[in-house]
């Protein structure tokens, strides 16, 4: 990056705010080799760039680098922040700032290794920090995998402990003082006689202080922010309507688009015809795009109108084009060529099932929709100098890639805002719908044009969950499981969606059997195998990835098991765990719902248990029967986060996922007919509602030793939970989601 | 045509059949109104016709008669209206985006039943959704919005 295009990106972040005699602690790095002297603070060999604080007169901006998808992310980034830096919380402003490499996500890479988050041996940990390296050196700047926590928590603690030092130093040398003499208070340094020295003055001297060698963060015990309820940053403006996200967008001059495209995925567009559309009121520019067309007007409704009344000639889908076809197509990869994995190997298998099988049972599981509230947007526009985008992503130095092959531009030309979200789940680390508004800005070159979808174009073109089949197979002895052997063919996360980024991911896909070859669990015979089923829809990453169904199979199998010993789901699993964190959650879960203790006839409890990105987390649900169907009266979720952060927004997260999990268990697929989504709307696709919603318990503890993220792992045990739970209530065994295919809910 | 919004009454030329939600965001530039579906299943859109919660994707703008009221129009951040004061204090909102929808059915539903009892709200938010799953949060809020509204 050019020094021009770092001023300009420094002006355009600081936007209105005087820029003058402001500094950026670190700022300067994004210029630098990435070595910096705090590498021995660090575990795994990450380097920090304090890139994270600006200081101008106004005040203090923290830069927040991962995107905001509700998940809390910006308040979490700014506490960990302020809590080092001493600034008042109610003052602080953030900014996501732009996208760059030093903004790395050094975690999510090591999650799709082949190692168990309980792995702590050195070749298990040696990987890890290779994939902290890769992430480094990619620049791979990403919001997901329950990962911000985990990366931001000692690098931002640092980044801030270290501007601090410098504030610190700043002052020493303007009031003659050793620096051990000074502390801070408040957004200021504070004198032995009391004397403030804002943050806001000492800010152009600190700039000329060296980088501190050696920073420490603050003792856990010492913290004012951090551990206690926080307000969000972001409530107020939440809770009036003045938030803005992505959809809020304008610019001046801004015209606004829709676009329809082929729902066969890939299927690519014969030919359209546009005449009844151009002529309607409001319509400027009717735009191919790959796929379909965009339509320009001077509203949403008329583009959106004008959409609807093209014809479109689509091909057929590249792909099967039913569900029953696409089902084939992952029940015929469970063969030895498609053999993708068996990272877990345990004891004699085999052997030990040929002295007869108790349980055999086939479980499904089906595409799923991300179907944020917020359909996807993206405004563009073409400037003299270059392009700007404004958008909501997790992945914006991606997007700006693709804007700059689109266009032609070097991608310092390119500045990309990141917008918060009206949800993500996982949707926005695709790139699609930012692409296509580059592709209708630049058939409008200056107009800022805004495209946002329909629903429907959302819930056809989204990259789905795929649909997954396990085969499971299991013994019992003496009351007790003895053997678990776990078949899942699914087509493979990670070669659809890192091939749309240009990355080409080696080796197995772990995302194919996460969630179930690495539960802490020591059933002596116990194997956990991938299969590899042909790309056919294109499929993402959907909250929890692969544990999201991957539980599913591995519980509801375990649970047919326990019963079928004639023992305690709660008691068995316990038995067999060998991970005290994971102990912890079940024993924690067992006290809240108060397992054992009799229910009314016609109820049931039924158990789960995932870890899933190093969470372990417990879950019961309550159902019962009545005359209008099933009814979910309570939920009990215990999670292992390391460290609790902020508890209210742990709670909301443990709830959100609980929510998520059970509300898609009971209702949620998409069905494939003619080559695309049979729904297109929330009529079809159900979310759950406020009035299923159970009543919902949830306990963070604090026993492992590693801080992690909970905006996923609640989501795997809600399922398996619940279909454990009509089993108790009903005798009855559903093995395949959506449950409403074999059961009615009140 | 006119439309009086927030206590504004504004001019307007559009055709009358254009959904009052897409007047409201991209001609009059009140954008806290949400669109989520557009086909009244998801209520993002909500806003009140003369006190009276409705989904302004469903309704055409050439119908309405009454005065609107929208989330820019019950509070704001420095004077919030009860409830959304109970939504702060409650810190509901996760992404947010269904949140004005949340706030503008509450508010409908206090000035109508004062004090709901748990089946009165869950069935009043019945067509909210909010995927991120804050429902337990909504009803708390509720409920406590209700005992400051009480006790006035
Ligand atoms: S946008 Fe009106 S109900 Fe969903
Ligand atoms: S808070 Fe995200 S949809 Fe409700």
């Amino acid at each position: 990056m050019g020094k021009g295009a770092m001023i300009a990106r420094r002006a355009f972040l600081m936007g209105s705010v005087t820029v003058a005699g402001g500094f950026a602690v670190g700022w300067y790095s994004l210029n630098q080799p990435y070595a910096f002297p705090l590498a021995d603070e660090l575990p795994r060999g990450i380097t920090p760039l304090t890139a994270y604080v600006l200081i101008d007169a106004g005040g203090v901006t923290l830069i927040t680098p991962r995107a905001e998808m509700g998940q809390g992310a910006t308040s979490i980034q700014a506490a960990l922040l302020a809590e080092e830096l001493d600034v008042p919380w109610d003052e602080i402003r953030t900014d996501p700032g732009p996208p760059a490499p030093a903004y790395f996500n050094a975690t999510i890479i090591g999650e799709g290794m082949p190692f168990a988050a309980t792995d702590t041996r050195w070749r298990a940990e040696a990987m890890r920090g290779l994939g902290a390296t890769m992430g480094k050196l990619m620049g791979f700047q990403i919001t997901g995998g329950s990962s911000t926590v985990p990366d931001a928590y000692d690098r931002l603690r640092l980044a801030g402990a270290a501007a601090r030092q410098m504030l610190v130093s700043a002052a020493a040398a303007r009031l003659g003082l050793p620096e051990d003499q000074l502390t801070t208070r408040e957004g200021a340094v504070i004198a032995p006689d009391g004397t403030a020295l804002p943050y806001t003055t000492l800010a152009p001297h600190a700039r000329r202080v060296p980088r501190p060698r050696k920073v420490t963060p603050k003792d856990p015990a010492d913290w004012r922010l951090l551990g206690k309820p926080m307000q969000r940053l972001d409530i107020a403006a939440k809770s009036t309507g003045t938030a803005r996200f992505g959809i809020d967008e304008t610019a001046p001059g801004m015209v606004h688009a829709t676009v329809r495209t082929n729902p066969r995925r890939g299927g690519g567009v014969n030919g359209f015809d546009a005449g009844a559309a151009e002529a309607m009121r409001g319509v400027l520019k009717i735009v191919p795009v790959p796929g379909g067309a965009g339509v320009i007007a001077d509203n949403t409704w008329r583009a959106m109108q004008a959409a609807a009344a093209i014809r479109f000639d689509w091909a057929p889908s590249p792909y099967p084009a039913t569900t029953d076809g696409l089902f084939d197509s992952i029940a015929a990869a469970f063969v030895h060529d498609a053999r993708d994995s068996r990272l877990r190997d345990d004891g004699e298998v085999d052997k030990t099932l040929e002295r007869g099988a108790d349980v055999s049972a086939e479980y499904r599981v089906p595409f799923l929709a991300h179907a944020p509230l917020e359909p996807m947007t993206a405004l563009a526009w073409l400037t003299s100098r270059g392009l700007e985008i404004r958008a909501a992503t997790q992945i914006p130095r991606f997007a700006v890639k693709t804007a700059a092959r689109l266009t032609g531009l070097p991608e310092d030309r390119i500045v990309l805002r990141a917008l918060p979200m009206g949800g993500s789940f996982g949707r926005r680390l695709e790139d699609d719908y930012i692409a296509q508004a580059v592709e209708l800005a630049r058939a409008m070159p200056g107009r800022p044009v805004k495209l946002t979808w329909t629903r429907e174009e959302d819930m056809t073109h989204d990259f789905p969950r795929p649909a997954a089949i396990a085969r499971g197979r299991g013994r019992v002895e003496d009351g007790r499981v003895t053997a678990l052997d776990l078949s899942i063919s699914s087509p493979s996360v990670s070669a659809s969606q890192l091939g749309r980024l240009g990355l080409n991911p080696m080796g197995a896909d772990t995302s194919i059997v996460n969630g179930a070859w690495d539960q802490p669990l020591a059933i002596p015979h116990y194997r956990v195998t991938g299969y590899r089923a042909p790309e056919t829809v294109p499929v993402s990453s959907w909250r929890s990835v692969g544990a999201s169904g991957n539980a599913f199979f591995h519980e509801c199998l375990l649970d047919e098991l326990i019963y079928a010993a004639g023992a305690d789901p709660l008691e068995e699993r316990l038995r067999l765990c060998t991970h005290a964190p994971s102990r912890a959650v079940l024993e924690a879960v067992g006290e809240m719902s108060n397992w054992g203790r009799p229910l009314p006839s016609g109820a049931g409890r039924g158990l789960a248990f995932c870890l899933s990105f190093g969470v372990p987390c417990a879950e019961v649900v309550e159902v019962s029967q009545t005359p209008r169907g099933l009814r979910i009266d309570r939920a009990f979720a215990a999670a292992d986060v390391g460290r609790v952060l902020d508890p209210v927004n742990i709670e909301n997260q443990m709830q959100g996922g609980v929510i998520w999990g059970l509300g898609h268990a009971m209702r949620a697929e998409l069905t494939y007919a003619d080559g695309r989504p049979e729904q297109e709307n929330f009529d079809t696709y159900p979310a759950m509602r406020i009035t299923e919603c159970p009543e919902i318990k949830v306990r963070a503890l604090e026993t492992g030793d590693t801080v992690r993220g909970i905006g996923e792992p609640t989501v795997p045990p809600a399922a398996p939970a619940l279909a454990n739970a009509i089993f108790a209530a009903t005798g009855q065994r559903v093995r395949e989601m959506p449950l409403t295919r074999e059961v009615t809910f009140a | 045509m006119k439309l009086t919004v927030n206590g504004t009454e504004h001019e307007i030329d559009v055709e009358p059949e254009m959904p009052l939600l897409w007047v409201l965001r991209d001609v009059l530039g009140l954008t806290g109104t949400k669109y989520g579906c557009g086909i009244a299943q998801c209520g993002a859109c909500t806003v009140h016709v003369d006190g009276v919660a409705v989904q302004s994707c469903q309704v055409a703008v050439g119908d309405v008669a009454g005065a609107v009221t929208t989330i820019e129009g019950l509070g704001t951040p420095q004077a919030p209206h009860p409830v959304q004061a109970a939504w702060i204090e409650h810190q509901v909102a996760q992404c947010g985006y269904c949140q004005s929808g949340q706030i503008m059915t509450a508010a409908a539903l206090l000035a109508e039943t004062p004090t709901p009892d748990d089946r009165q709200i869950d069935d009043a938010f019945w067509g909210n959704l909010c995927r991120c799953g804050t429902y337990p949060r909504i009803r708390a809020a509720v409920s406590a919005a209700a005992r400051k509204l009480q006790e006035g």
